[in-house]
């Protein structure tokens, strides 16, 4: 690395590249090459795959790893049963798939497998994949509210207790507020993920380029940057279960609108 | 920033190959995996519950089996006590009954006893008696050279006996 005067930049970690030969795939004339995208996906799929698994052993008394799978779905369940109610119950499975999904996917991306030649790919970091997501769970509400509530679900936009001649104001603010909620929760998973790996990518640059501009400088600003850099991916570790947690706690907030309105 | 800059010609294999994946994570551990891990908890949750529910049962049980063997216990108890109550009350009725069979029996004794006594001292007063008229008509006959009628020496004895 130092003998090539690495210049690192700190975007080329989001660059998109498809893998070898799969670059012509097309399916109805949109592009689907197999990305490094795409691949960690499906390496978050496999490892969540076989997290859950280890967990399937349906013992009476649990093992650690069947106790940690039960603990997940449990606090997914509590959440749901907290925020919604017992009709919460039937969001379980997309709400684990969702938050697990997304944690997996934060934390793979953290690895520090560029040491051996493999660059962990943080798909959570780009808007178009947070943005499906979002955009899956707002439509989740849509369906379930107006299913439920038909047209009545419009009742959401005027706040119990709001007095006749403040509805007209009210009402568009509340839609308003209501329509930015995808754009809200996608553009803060990808925001906080990709503010916390810029950030580390910054600082790496740092140890690397202080450390080679000679041992005064690499003692000045390498070392604090280095030890910095602990801290910060610690923080980043955090900040990965917090995201997910976030972003499954608002759907399940979202749902319990369209559940129950106010 | 290869998000916007790429996004062109990268958005429908992103958006393609995440719907594929998480439709996997959905379809397959989601709603596959999920429900049996939950199952799972619910099943030892309510084996538990009934465990904890049987132990109570099991407790209570015992709790009134205990209760009722105390009170067997206790009315044994005060029935074991009414017989020995009984018992002793008939024993000391016995043993005062003939106690007192024995007492008159005795007191009978004495009173033949005494009576025979008495009998047998006048019967030898008597005796004394007649013994001493005799004498007393020897003795004058032999000083006095009287004969004394027996009358009149036995109202001489009389006298003598009655002064001492």
């Amino acid at each position: 690395m130092a003998a090539e005067q690495a210049k690192v930049d700190p975007m080329k970690q989001f660059a998109i590249e498809p893998i070898a030969g799969t670059q012509g795939w097309e399916l109805a004339g949109f592009n689907i090459a197999f990305t490094n995208s795409a691949m960690w996906m499906l390496v978050t799929v496999v490892v969540l795959f076989l997290f859950v698994l280890g967990g399937m052993k349906r013992e009476l008394v649990p093992g650690r790893w069947q106790m940690m799978v039960e603990t997940f779905t449990g606090f997914i369940d509590n959440m749901l049963e907290a925020n919604i109610g017992k009709e919460g119950r039937k969001y379980v499975p997309y709400v684990f798939s969702l938050f697990m999904f997304i944690l997996v996917a934060n934390l793979l991306g953290l690895l520090p497998l560029g040491i051996v030649g493999i660059h962990p790919f943080t798909f959570t970091s780009h808007f178009t994949v947070t943005g499906v997501l979002a955009i899956i769970s707002f439509s989740i509400v849509l369906l379930v509210g107006f299913w439920k509530h038909g047209l009545h679900f419009f009742s959401l936009f005027v706040p119990h207790g709001t007095p006749l001649p403040m509805v007209p104001v009210i009402a568009p603010i509340e839609f308003i507020s209501f329509m930015v909620r995808p754009f809200s929760l996608a553009l803060r998973l990808f925001v906080a993920m990709m503010a916390g790996h810029v950030l580390l990518k910054v600082l790496s640059s740092f140890v690397i380029d202080g450390t080679n501009a000679g041992l005064g400088f690499g003692a000045l600003v390498g070392l604090p940057s280095f030890i910095l850099m602990i801290g910060i991916s610690a923080l980043e570790i955090l900040v990965a279960g917090i995201q997910a947690y976030v972003f499954a706690l608002l759907t399940s907030l979202y749902i319990n609108d369209a559940e129950h309105l106010h | 920033m290869p998000q916007i800059a790429q996004l062109a010609e990268t958005w429908s294999s992103q958006v393609f190959w995440l719907l594929i994946f998480f439709g996997i994570t959905f379809f397959v551990i989601g709603r596959g995996m999920v429900p049996k891990v939950m199952d799972t908890v619910a099943q030892r949750d309510s084996q538990i519950s009934g465990d904890l529910a049987a132990a109570k049962a099991a407790r209570d049980a015992a709790d009134a089996e205990e209760e009722a063997w105390r009170v067997k216990e206790n009315e044994n108890r005060a029935a074991a006590q009414a017989i020995v109550a009984k018992a002793k009350d008939e024993a000391a009725a016995t043993s005062e009954s003939r106690l007192k069979a024995a007492q008159t029996r005795l007191d009978k004794k004495l009173a033949d006893a005494e009576t025979r006594i008495a009998e047998a001292r006048t019967a030898a007063l008597t005796e004394v008696e007649s013994v001493a008229v005799e004498a007393a008509q020897d003795i004058v006959a032999t000083l006095a050279g009287v004969k004394v009628t027996k009358p009149t020496a036995a109202k001489a004895v009389k006298e003598a006996m009655i002064h001492g």
